[in-house]
């Protein structure tokens, strides 16, 4: 188990972060293919930019939460450019607790009748 | 795709290693798919500001990280960072110091608008062009009606004075007359009221005066309503009818009134009498040079008309800016320059420094590249080490530039039209932080350059030693400074052997034990000499029963107080040849002024009360007087008279009567201690005619007294008022201060370049020092080899100690040499000491040396003190 305190350190979650770890948790994928699955997901609503993407990876590297990967798919499925990253269990439980952070304030929102009741 | 990697570079290297690949692939992705020119302009847009601010935040991100492992590192050597910042301090605190100051006297533009066309005109005598004198108002009145260089000319008189009474206590204020357009030339307005008109100048029209903003705020409260009010300046009603801005100090910084210059129809008639000086705006366009051609052209034409006043009379044209004598000049270059010295040094010992904890971190640096970090990650740490320690420095020396202000204003001239203290500005500021980054690349960069990269190997190896690349440079450094510490030693040994020749110089006066103060008699109260006469006796009376008071006596101007009042002289039966110097300084003085200064009687007697307008017409002349005219024949009797150019004869009021010789005195240096003085003629008080020669009216006190100054200070205030309560009585002070005005600049100077030399000896010595222990510490095992194999102990120490005299007797011989050039430089500021002087260049070698063998003392004593036995067991 990951000490709580180490997830805690690290939230609130950029909203980039929280995109590209949601990104890779069905998985590993490079720069490019992150992008477009943020972009798919979200209905084209968050184009991330290259910048913002790769600071993100480099920093989210530093703090553990992904991983660039040593092994690559089959050769004539690779770029040699290309670069996977995969998520870590800290970057998994860092994103659940985000995930429960949210859940948290939309539920005391819709206490206070701010958010719509479930779908 | 070029312009998309060109904007990669932004990037700091390391990022752009890792993702720099990626971004431009995805760059590339995205352009293919951006359809149409609106398109592709809105991709670059933000592909622009997408990479700027990704940039701005790695590098950021990047110097926190710098700052914490540098604030980390440096916590673990306190010892070396203290060093490092105090070293930076004292660097960029004294070039930034004398950098103000030079700034503000040598390079700034003077504080007038458009300053540059501003100039003074002098007259020159062909005969000896380097003379540059004033001019008369005829001459004033032709060049500016006859020259067409000049957008407008203006005349003035920069040393006056006048007793200022009511509104409080009798106050004595210094006052500059001018024509109506000089402040309109100048280009400033007052701050409150209206400027001069040409009526003011008109003869007759009713007195107005502008105050100054230091007197309108001490004396007025800088009440706007002191406008239109009316003042007595020694006895004579004016009208105020302004205010100058504050930082407006022309043509003194001292004044503190302007009153109109006025000239009467009598005034034109004599074009030798020389005391205007004129201040001009060029026309833009003009310069100097043509504005001078016109003047010669002008002085021809004057010459050819008035051929006796004007025999040879030329012009002269000076930027206003330039009024300032060679000595001041070359005195702050040799300022600047011995903080730049200074400066370096400082670079240099920081350079050996850093250079040193270069290779002591060798092994964490390799180890460190080993474990994947970049070159460039480490440059750029290191860099960050030397930028923030070099930025504390910095702002710590601002500080001290700061503090040592009031010692450095001492040094600038008040010739010219600024104010005392320089600014300190943004220019001033900016200087400073250029210095610091300077030494911050200066004392960085070489360990950059030397102290790691193919290393890393060896830098692992256990004990390896400096690479004896290093050691040159380290050692060339040191020598650096040895050089350097021996040029100050020796500027400053020859700058403090001239003063004390300047201050040894006899004045032919006694300045010890002398109060003197100045009560000016305003006319017309004190016209007839019998009520001058009543003053004098009754002050002088009641000063001399003073308990103490030995002797006393008032005389026109104090020596070296007032440099002028200089007159011709014809002596009775001595007819001179032309360009013989026949001038003498002019004075009036009471009995007893001789024995309050304690300048000797050499023959005759001293003035006395019975020397009245109705008596011979005496004189008392010093020694050099008598040898000038009569060389060896008894001077008593002659008689000589004050002449005028040319000779010729006039209807003689009475101070051009035949005078006749009565006493000889010492000679006195009444132009300065430095200066070569007229000889003097000194006349009785009681024969100063009623209505002339007012100028000269004894207004100057010297007490002698046995005991305490300050006791006797407010007795004389009191007796003065006894006699006048109206009187100012104004600068009190000893004749002792007096004389020491004469050394102020040079006793300053003095102090600055020692304080300078001292501290490039006490660096020069940590150099010294740092560098011999570290090879010792470097070379601990080989001397302990060495001692297990049987070195005594004195083959040990002279081992270490002779790379320090290697190192002292290099840098010695080196600054010896260029000291030598220096001192050529600075000839000007000898006062007659030789720049070869051989007792001073062997006291700074010897100095220098002695430091050296300091330095290396700690070290050796180290080396000696090695033991085998346990060199041996580390390894």
């Amino acid at each position: 188990m990951l000490p709580r305190a180490e997830v805690d350190a690290l939230l609130p979650l950029p909203l980039a972060t929280f995109h590209i770890l949601l990104a890779l948790a069905d998985g590993d994928r490079h720069g490019y293919a992150i992008l477009r699955e943020v972009e798919r997901r979200t209905g084209g609503e968050l184009k991330l930019s290259a910048g913002t993407l790769y600071r993100s990876i480099q920093r989210m590297q530093e703090d553990g939460l992904i991983l660039e990967r040593r092994e690559r798919p089959a050769p004539e499925l690779d770029d040699e450019r290309r670069r996977y990253y995969q998520i870590t269990p800290l970057g998994a439980a860092a994103a659940r607790a985000e995930a429960a952070r949210l859940h948290t304030l939309v539920r005391m929102a819709r206490a206070k009748g701010l958010a719509p009741e479930r779908a | 795709m070029r312009a998309y990697s060109a904007l990669l570079r932004l990037l700091p290297a390391s990022f752009r290693h890792e993702y720099a690949d990626e971004m431009l692939a995805l760059h590339a992705r995205r352009r293919r798919d951006a359809q149409g020119p609106l398109a592709s302009l809105a991709l670059w847009a933000g592909a622009v500001l997408d990479v700027a601010a990704c940039a701005a935040r790695v590098h950021l991100d990047i110097l926190r990280q710098d700052l914490r492992y540098v604030g980390r590192s440096l916590g673990r050597a306190k010892g070396f960072a203290l060093t490092v910042v105090a070293v930076t301090a004292l660097g960029v605190g004294a070039t930034t110091a004398a950098f103000s100051v030079t700034d503000h006297v040598l390079l700034r533009p003077l504080p007038f608008p458009d300053a540059g066309r501003l100039v003074q005109l002098w007259q020159t005598q062909r005969d000896d062009g380097s003379m540059r004198v004033e001019l008369s108002p005829a001459n004033f009145r032709d060049w500016r009606s006859r020259s067409t260089s000049f957008e407008a000319l203006g005349a003035f008189h920069r040393g006056g004075s006048a007793n200022l009474v009511g509104d409080g206590p009798p106050e004595r204020l210094s006052t500059a007359t001018v024509t109506a357009d000089v402040l309109a030339l100048v280009g400033v307005r007052p701050l409150l009221g209206r400027p001069f008109a040409a009526d003011d100048d008109r003869e007759g029209a009713p007195g107005t005066l502008l105050l100054s903003y230091g007197l309108w705020q001490q004396r007025f409260g800088g009440e706007s309503s002191v406008v239109g009010r009316k003042l007595l300046l020694d006895d004579v009603p004016y009208q105020v009818i302004g205010v100058m801005p504050r930082g407006f100090h022309f043509p003194r910084r001292e004044t503190q009134v302007w009153l109109p210059m006025r000239f009467e129809a009598g005034d034109f008639e004599r074009r030798d009498d020389l005391y205007l000086e004129t201040v001009g705006r060029l026309r833009p366009g003009v310069s100097e040079d043509a504005a001078l051609a016109e003047l010669t052209l002008v002085t021809a034409q004057l010459e050819q008309q008035y051929p006796r006043e004007n025999k040879g009379v030329g012009a002269s044209v000076m930027r206003l800016r330039d009024q300032l004598s060679q000595q001041s000049r070359l005195l702050l270059l040799a300022l600047f320059g011995a903080a730049l010295g200074l400066l370096l040094i400082a670079c240099t010992n920081l350079a050996s420094l850093l250079l040193a904890r270069a290779v002591e971190r060798r092994r964490e640096l390799a180890v460190r590249t080993a474990l994947g970090a970049g070159r460039e990650r480490l440059a750029r740490q290191l860099m960050t080490e030397s930028l923030l320690l070099a930025a504390t420095g910095g702002v710590l020396g601002v500080a001290l530039a700061f503090a040592a202000l009031p010692l450095v204003v001492r040094l600038v001239p008040n010739a010219l039209p600024i104010g005392e203290a320089p600014p300190v500005d943004l220019r001033v500021l900016a200087f400073a932080a250029l210095m610091t980054l300077v030494t911050a690349i200066g004392f960085g960069l070489a360990p950059l350059l030397r102290g790691f990269g193919n290393e890393t190997a060896a830098g692992l190896r256990e004990g390896a030693r400096a690479g004896a690349g290093r050691e040159r440079l380290r050692s060339a450094l040191v020598m650096a400074e040895v050089t350097l510490a021996v040029v100050l030693l020796v500027s400053s040994g020859l700058l403090i052997r001239a003063l004390l020749r300047v201050q040894s110089i006899d004045p032919g006066f006694d300045p010890a034990g002398v109060v003197t103060l100045r009560t000016t008699l305003p006319m017309p109260k004190y016209r007839a000499p019998d009520a001058r006469a009543g003053f004098y006796a009754a002050v002088l009376g009641e000063v001399r029963r003073l308990p103490g008071v030995t002797a006393a006596g008032y005389i026109s101007h104090l020596p070296m107080v007032m440099t002028g009042g200089i007159w011709t002289i014809e002596a009775e039966g001595r007819p001179t040849q032309p360009g013989d110097p026949r001038t003498a300084s002019l004075r009036y003085v009471t009995p007893g002024y001789f024995a309050a200064l304690r300048i000797p009687i050499v023959a005759g007697r001293d003035v006395s009360e019975s020397d009245t307008a109705g008596a011979l017409q005496a004189a008392v002349v010093s020694q050099a007087f008598v040898d000038r005219y009569w060389p060896g024949e008894n001077p008593i009797g002659r008689r000589f008279r004050f002449g005028l150019l040319g000779g010729e004869e006039i209807a003689a009021p009475r101070p051009f009567q035949d005078r006749t010789i009565v006493g000889v005195v010492g000679n006195v240096k009444v132009r300065g201690l430095e200066r070569r003085s007229e000889p003097q003629v000194y006349l009785p008080n009681r024969q100063q005619p009623e209505d002339a020669m007012g100028w000269y009216t004894p207004q100057d006190l010297a007490v002698r007294h046995a005991g305490d100054a300050s006791a006797l200070v407010p007795a004389l205030r009191r007796i003065v008022a006894r006699v006048d309560a109206t009187l100012a009585v104004a600068d009190v002070r000893t004749l002792e201060a007096i004389v020491d005005t004469q050394t102020a600049p040079r006793r300053v100077q003095v102090r600055v370049l020692a304080g300078f030399a001292a501290l490039a000896v006490l660096l020069a010595g940590v150099g010294i020092h740092g560098l011999v222990a570290f090879t010792v510490a470097s070379r601990a095992r080989e001397i302990g080899v060495r001692r297990a194999l049987g070195a005594r102990t004195s083959d040990i120490a002279r081992l270490v100690l002779g790379q320090g005299a290697r190192l002292a007797v290099a840098g010695v011989g080196l600054g010896l040499v260029v000291a030598y050039a220096a001192g050529q430089g600075l000839q000007a500021l000898l006062a007659g000491v030789s720049p070869r002087d051989v007792s001073t260049f062997a006291a700074a070698a010897f100095v220098a040396g002695l430091t050296a063998f300091a330095g290396c003392l700690l070290p050796a004593w180290r080396a000696v003190r090695v033991d085998p036995a346990r060199v041996m067991r580390v390894e």
